[in-house]
C-alpha cells in the first residue's frame, strides 16, 4: 500500500521537475520556427515548365486554380517543314482561400511546374488579395528549398539511374571500340614483321 | 521632533515594503507558475522577461471605469477593498524581521494577538463585498469566505498559541529571542497547520473554494472593476507577504540561521519568507482545489486535532524541561 500523502508528494515533485526543464514556449514573430522538410506553406508556379495540360485544374477538390491560355503557331523548324503550335499561359492563380492544401496539384504535373513552400506568413485582410496570380506565384518559386537528401541507402533516383545505365553502355561501347582498334594494330604489326 | 521623523521613517518604510513585496511574489508567481507547466511567462512589459508586467496590470486596471452595481449597497461596496488591504498593512507593521531596534515597525506587546486579530479583519473585506454587491454569486463567495473563516481561523490560533506556549511570551520579538533550533522539529506540526490555515484564510488555491471561477464567476469580487478589483488582489498577494513573514516569524526561527553574521538576521528573514511564498506558488500550481465539504473537512477533522496534540506536546515537553 503506498503511503498516506505520497500522492501529494509526487504532484509536487511533477511541477517541480517540470520547472527545471525547457519550455515548450514557441517565441514566434520574434523567433521564426523550425519547420519540418516538405513543410506545405504556399504553392510556387514555376510557370516555364507550364504547358497549360490543366491537369492541376482539372485535379483540384477545391476548384482553386484558375488558368487561362491561347494557342500560337511557330513557325517552322526547318524548310518545307509543317507549322506546329503551342499552348501560351496567359493567366494562372491558385486561390489560397480555397486552397486546402492537399497538394495534389504538385503531385500530379508532369512538367514540375508546382512546388510546395515553406512560406506561410501571406495573410492579408482582404479576402480577394488571397488568389495569387502568375507573377506572386512565380515570386514563391524563390523560396522553393532543395529537396531534402535522399535517406542513407535508398533507392537511386530514376533519373540518375537511368543516365548512369546510358552512361555506362556508351564507355562499354568506347571500351570495345578501342579493344578491337588496338587488336587489328597489333595484328598489322605482327603481318609486317 | 525626532520621534515624528522616526515614526515618519518606520511607517513609510513599512508602507514601501507593503507596495513592492505583492508585487515581487505576484512576478514570482507568474513566472513560476509559467515554467511549471512547461511556459515561459510574460515576456514583452518592460523588456527583460516581462519583469514590468505588474505594472502594466496595475496601469490597465487603474484605466478601467469603477462600476457600481445599481442594486449594490453602496457604500459598503466601495469601502469593502480597503478593509481587506488595510489590515496586512497593519500587520505588517509588527512583524519584526531583525534582532535590533530598528527592524521591527512597531514593537507590540501582544503581538500574537495584534497580528491574528488585524488579519481576521481582512475577511471581513470579502464578506462585505460578497453581501453588497447585489448578486447571488457574490453572496454564495462571500458565504463560503465566511465558513472558511470560521473553519480554519481556530487551528491557526491554536498553533500560534502553541508557540507562545513555548515561549512564554505573545510578543514577537520576544518569542524570537527565546527561539533554539531544536523548537523546529518540536514545533513542525504546528507549523504545518498554521501554514496551511493561513493559505486557506487567504483563498489561495487549492483553498480558493469562495472564489472558484468554474462555479461561482470570481465569489465575491464578481462585481468589481478596475482599481477596486486590483486591491482585492493585491490583498491577496499582501496576505501572502504576511503569511509568510509570520510562519517565519513564528515556527521557522526568523533572524536566526545556522550561520552569518550578527548585523545581517533580516537576511535570513527575508530569504525564509522568500522560499515560503515559493512553497505557496508551488502548492497553487501542483494542487486541484478542494471541494467545499472537503475544505471543512480538512479543518475540522485534521488540522483542528493536530493543533490540539501539538499544544499537548508542547504543554509536556515544557513541564519536562523546567
Amino acid at each position: 500500500m503506498a503511503i498516506p500523502g505520497s500522492g501529494l508528494a509526487k504532484g509536487l515533485a511533477v511541477t517541480l521537475r517540470t520547472m527545471t526543464k525547457k519550455t515548450v514556449t514557441a517565441q514566434y514573430p520574434d523567433v521564426q520556427p523550425e519547420l519540418p522538410p516538405r513543410t506545405r506553406g504556399v504553392i510556387g508556379l514555376f510557370e516555364e515548365n507550364c504547358t497549360v495540360c490543366m491537369l492541376c485544374a482539372r485535379e483540384c477538390p477545391d476548384w482553386c486554380i484558375y488558368i487561362d491560355s491561347h494557342k500560337e503557331t511557330v513557325p517552322a523548324a526547318a524548310p518545307g517543314g509543317r507549322e506546329r503550335s503551342r499552348n501560351v499561359l496567359d493567366r494562372f492563380a491558385i486561390d489560397f482561400s480555397l486552397c486546402m492544401y492537399c497538394g495534389i496539384c504538385i503531385e500530379v504535373c508532369p512538367f514540375d511546374a508546382l512546388f510546395w513552400s515553406p512560406e506561410f506568413e501571406y495573410a492579408e485582410t482582404d479576402i480577394h488579395e488571397l488568389t495569387h496570380e502568375r507573377d506572386k506565384l512565380r515570386e514563391w518559386m524563390w523560396t522553393v528549398p532543395e529537396p531534402p537528401a535522399l535517406d542513407p541507402h535508398a533507392e537511386e533516383p530514376k533519373e540518375i539511374a537511368a543516365a548512369r545505365k546510358a552512361a555506362d553502355k556508351a564507355a562499354e561501347k568506347a571500351a570495345a571500340a578501342a579493344q578491337a582498334e588496338a587488336e587489328a594494330q597489333a595484328q598489322a604489326q605482327e603481318e609486317q614483321q | 521632533m525626532n520621534d515624528v521623523l522616526d515614526v515618519a521613517l518606520r511607517l513609510l518604510v513599512v508602507f514601501a515594503v507593503f507596495l513592492v513585496l505583492p508585487l515581487v511574489i505576484g512576478q514570482t508567481e507568474h513566472k513560476v507558475m509559467a515554467h511549471m507547466q512547461g511556459r515561459l511567462g510574460p515576456m514583452y512589459a518592460g523588456g527583460f522577461h516581462g519583469w514590468a508586467q505588474l505594472v502594466a496590470d496595475g496601469v490597465k486596471f487603474a484605466q478601467k471605469e469603477d462600476v457600481v452595481p445599481k442594486d449594490a449597497d453602496r457604500r459598503v461596496f466601495q469601502l469593502a477593498p480597503a478593509v481587506a488591504l488595510l489590515p496586512y498593512l497593519l500587520v505588517l507593521v509588527a512583524i519584526p524581521i531583525g534582532p535590533s531596534e530598528g527592524a521591527v515597525g512597531q514593537v507590540v506587546d501582544a503581538g500574537i494577538f495584534f497580528v491574528l486579530a488585524v488579519m481576521g479583519v481582512g475577511v471581513l473585506g470579502s464578506l462585505m463585498a460578497g453581501w453588497a454587491s447585489a448578486n447571488k454569486f457574490s453572496l454564495l463567495g462571500g458565504l463560503r469566505t465566511a465558513a472558511q473563516l470560521l473553519a480554519y481561523e481556530l487551528p491557526m490560533l491554536l498553533a500560534a498559541a502553541s508557540v507562545a506556549m513555548a515561549a512564554g511570551t505573545v510578543s514577537l520579538p520576544g518569542i524570537l529571542n527565546a527561539f533554539e533550533w531544536w523548537w523546529l522539529p518540536w514545533q513542525i506540526v504546528g507549523a504545518l497547520v498554521f501554514f496551511v490555515a493561513g493559505l486557506a484564510e487567504l483563498q489561495r488555491p487549492p483553498f480558493d473554494m469562495p472564489v472558484a471561477d468554474s462555479e461561482i464567476i470570481f465569489g465575491a469580487y464578481t462585481e468589481y472593476t478596475g482599481l477596486r478589483f486590483a486591491l482585492f488582489l493585491l490583498a491577496e498577494y499582501a496576505g501572502i507577504v504576511v503569511l509568510c513573514g509570520l510562519t517565519t516569524v513564528l515556527f521557522l526561527g526568523g533572524w536566526h540561521g545556522p550561520f552569518g553574521a550578527d548585523g545581517l538576521g533580516w537576511v535570513w528573514t527575508l530569504l525564509k519568507t522568500a522560499v515560503l511564498a515559493f512553497v505557496v506558488i508551488w502548492l497553487r500550481v501542483s494542487y486541484p482545489r478542494l471541494r467545499e465539504d472537503q475544505l471543512q473537512k480538512l479543518a475540522w477533522t485534521t488540522l483542528v486535532p493536530l493543533a490540539l496534540a501539538q499544544i499537548a506536546l508542547t504543554g509536556i515537553v515544557k513541564v519536562a524541561i523546567q
